[in-house]
């Protein structure tokens, strides 16, 4: 086991874990936010560099300052380690400047985007983006193109994340897709004329973090925040069969599968469940699904408050606000 | 000590046995058949080596790094992908003296304890990758490579690869991924490869120049080989250099060199072309800062500035630069700063992988920045714009890359401020692409001096 303090914030966690999973045992704001790793999926990480921080203290052993900031996606814990998160200039400078390259290439037609309402660069520029841009350049541009008859690649919403191409190396039999090209001019693109069709290639539309995979069965069908997202499942051969229904009336607009707090799927689902049953009836149907109260597919729909979760908030916001006292974790960048 | 370049002029040198004439070869026999592969190690840890490619990490520490317990096999890599803007010195001893790599090579391999070696030559460098591969051929025939290399139970395959054609091929990490078969995209690091390199296995990557030295530390011991150069610059470095000289050219010289000497004495450089003023120095490669006359020549303590690694980088990257590779970029009174900036960011622009995101998007954008500027279409906030997009690439990127192409732009706006304030104020004056040609820009700061 290792201690680790984040922004003041102890914890003890098991050996290996990275600096983002620890934070992520706390909780809350310390979190930094991740558009490329992704737990489920192994060695993704360390290309977005949103979740940059400062290591103040190497370790217990070895009390040095790392000399750059980390990605702490990638960054494994040392016993005694120090990190510093929101609770540093230089870290929240260097995350703005990297929302801020992110977003000038980004297309911004987020009013005819389908992943608006559930799109992690929206909530990310919410956060940490500037009101205005600095870049007055032209935008790169791709065409759009169909990969495979269900999905619809918009390269030039894409981020590089690169998870899915894990998806393709980890989650189906035969890789036919990847990064082509380099530097800004990168892209996304299947081998020529292959399309993207095995059991679980549909996974690579929950995993991209923005609008450049998107439901072909879905496109353009309702905004996500007027439909109505029930947790469901069924009996199925080839996959869990939990899935999500988003839901207008009886009608069901689009099966996905369930996203964990961090927009993370645990749980793949295969491409039958997926496309093949749209029809109420298919489904044994769970219950509403919860969706954080930030989100914006949440507004007008009541929850009544978890006390539990309120009251361990409450004690971390405490706990937080004591640490942000310290002298060494108040410092600005040099 | 023996020079790389010594025999340089010998005709047939490029051949075996004209290069087994001149004392080639000697180290593989000295090493393989008197010398423990710790201690050839030894010797390169005491000759203060450090690495040629432009890190400058000493050699012996690295290679005293490798994971000499892990059961799996042991890689030596040699990088010969030099892309870099204004280095051409391993193109020039691969091509005039092979042998002095493949020596280098084995000695090196029998010291690491590694059975299969590789050189990974540039893409672009199609004939040297054949001449390499003859210079191979026939250190084979001659019993120096193969099965049981001059008798001794010692055996070493050596293959040389044609690179991916692609800078970031260079970067070590992506070189492994693009040697296994892959895109060459840098690898995050830790683990480092001495470690976990090629195929996983612990590997050395060391740059062509590095490896090519071990051959006469080995012969006349690292001890010998310490006595050349100053302080924690051992030995010699080949330059390359280019630009507005009278002698352009791949030059050894011994480190410690003034610059002064290197740049006006007729044995290098042969001072600046046309009679002109020196007005700037990139001095080892594209990616380190730029600086002015006077502060190559001198330091900013009024000291004579040296081709050291310590004396190049005296004041750090305020008044200082690096020595880098060794490319030596000389730029006279006509030379337009903006222009030359523009060139080396779209270099970084066109050649970064694209994987993370402050060096795919923040290249391009200063790109097009600069290049709006030295068309007659920029505003005086771009100036602070470039400043700051390449303080937001700086240390924030998975490879050094990001680095290299954010310091050139950093350095050139510190040094040479009004020169892009002048494009700027006066666009008539600039759209003529050899503005500076017809007519210098003047300031005080920049012409003072020499
Ligand atoms: C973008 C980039 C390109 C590089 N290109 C080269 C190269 O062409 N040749 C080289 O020897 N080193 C190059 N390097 C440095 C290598 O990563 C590595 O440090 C070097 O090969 C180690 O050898 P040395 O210790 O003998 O210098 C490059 C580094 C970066 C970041
Ligand atoms: S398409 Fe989506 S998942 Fe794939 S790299 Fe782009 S942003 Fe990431
Ligand atoms: S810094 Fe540039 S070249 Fe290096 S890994 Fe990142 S995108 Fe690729
Ligand atoms: S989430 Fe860590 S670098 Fe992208």
């Amino acid at each position: 086991m290792a201690k680790v303090t984040i922004d003041g914030i102890e914890v003890e966690v098991a050996d290996g874990t990275t600096i983002l999973n620890a934070a992520r045992q706390i909780g809350g704001e310390v979190v930094p936010p991740a558009m490329c790793y992704y737990s489920s999926l192994k060695d993704t990480g360390g290309k977005c560099r949103v979740c940059l921080v400062k290591v103040t203290q190497g370790s217990a052993k070895d009390p040095r300052p790392m000399p750059k900031l980390v990605a702490s996606c990638r960054t494994p814990v040392m016993d005694g380690m120090v990190v510093q998160n929101i609770t540093s200039q230089e870290v929240l400078e260097a995350r703005k400047g990297v929302v801020e390259f992110l977003l000038i290439n980004h297309p911004l037609d987020c009013p005819i985007c389908d992943q608006a309402g559930e799109c992690d660069l929206q909530n990310l520029a919410y956060e940490h983006g500037a009101a205005k841009t600095r870049y007055e350049e032209d935008r790169r541009t791709f065409e759009k193109i169909d990969i495979g008859d269900k999905i619809k690649l918009h390269m030039t919403r894409c981020i590089l994340c690169y998870r899915c191409t894990f998806v393709a190396d980890q989650l189906t039999n035969e890789r036919v897709h990847g990064v082509i090209n380099r530097g800004d001019a990168s892209e996304i693109s299947t081998y020529i004329e292959k399309a993207v069709d095995n059991e679980f290639s549909g996974n690579m539309i929950d995993v991209c973090p923005v609008g450049a995979l998107t439901d072909k069965t879905f496109r353009f069908k309702s905004r996500v925040w007027f439909t109505k997202p029930l947790d469901a499942h069924r009996n199925c051969d080839k996959c869990c069969g939990k899935v999500v229904l988003w839901t207008k009336g009886d009608d069901v607009l689009r099966v996905s599968a369930r996203k964990d707090q961090y927009g993370e799927v645990k749980e793949y689902i295969c491409n039958e469940c997926r496309y093949d049953h749209k029809n109420m009836n298919d489904w044994t149907i769970e219950g509403p699904r919860h969706i954080d109260k930030h989100s914006v597919i949440s507004q007008n729909h009541y929850e009544k408050i978890d006390m539990q979760k309120l009251k361990l908030d409450i004690e971390r916001q405490i706990q937080f606000q004591k640490g942000k006292q310290l002298p060494e974790t108040n410092q600005s960048p040099a | 000590m023996a020079r790389l370049l010594e025999h340089i002029n010998v005709p047939g040198i490029n051949t075996f046995d004209v290069y087994r004439k001149h004392g080639g070869y000697k180290s593989v026999e000295k090493a393989l058949k008197t010398m423990t592969p710790d201690e050839v190690t030894e010797e390169v840890k005491k000759s203060g080596l450090r690495g040629r490619g432009g890190a400058g990490f000493p050699a012996g520490m690295k290679w005293s790094f490798l994971d000499r317990k892990s059961d799996k096999p042991r890689y030596l890599v040699c990088n010969a992908d030099e892309s870099e803007p204004g280095t051409f010195k391993d193109r020039y001893l691969m091509e005039k003296i092979p042998h002095v790599l493949i020596e280098g090579m084995i000695t090196s391999s029998y010291a690491l304890g590694a059975k299969t070696s590789y050189i990974y030559v540039r893409g672009e460098y199609m004939y040297i990758i054949r001449i390499l591969e003859k210079a191979i051929e026939e250190a084979r025939a001659n019993g120096f490579l193969g099965k049981n290399i001059l008798g001794t139970d010692y055996s070493l395959e050596l293959y040389v690869q044609p690179g991916g054609g692609a800078y970031i091929c260079g970067e070590e990490t992506a070189l492994l991924e693009s040697l296994e078969g892959k895109r060459g995209n840098p690898r995050l690091k830790p683990p480092f490869p001495a470690v976990a390199g090629l195929y996983a296995s612990p590997t050395v990557v060391n740059n062509v120049e590095t490896i090519s030295a071990v051959c006469s530390i080995v012969n006349e011991s690292g001890d010998e080989y310490a006595k050349i150069g100053v302080g924690k610059s051992t030995g010699t470095k080949l330059i390359s250099a280019s630009g507005h000289i009278n002698k352009p050219g791949v030059y050894e010289i011994e480190l410690g060199l003034p610059v002064e000497e290197f740049i006006y004495s007729d044995q290098y450089c042969g001072g600046i072309w046309k009679g002109r003023k020196l007005k700037a120095v990139v001095a080892g490669g594209s990616s380190v800062p730029i600086l002015p006359a006077e502060l190559i020549l001198k330091t900013a303590k009024g000291e004579p500035r040296l081709m050291s690694y310590e004396s190049l980088s005296d004041g750090g990257f305020a008044t200082g630069t690096m020595l880098g590779s060794g490319g030596f970029i000389v730029m006279d009174e006509t030379a337009c700063i903006v222009r030359n900036l523009w060139t080396f960011t779209r270099f970084y622009h066109h050649e970064s992988c694209g994987q993370c995101s402050p060096c795919r998007e923040g290249t391009g954008w200063m790109e097009k920045v600069l290049h709006r500027i030295e068309h007659g279409h920029g505003h005086m906030e771009d100036i602070d714009l470039l400043v700051d997009v390449a303080k937001k690439i700086e240390g924030n990127t998975i490879c050094p890359l990001g680095d290299a192409a954010a310091w050139p732009v950093a350095s050139a706006i510190r040094h040479f401020r009004e020169e892009f304030e002048y494009h700027v104020k006066y666009p008539e004056k600039v759209k003529n692409p050899k503005h500076f040609e017809l007519e210098p820009f003047r300031s005080e700061k920049v012409l003072a001096g020499v």
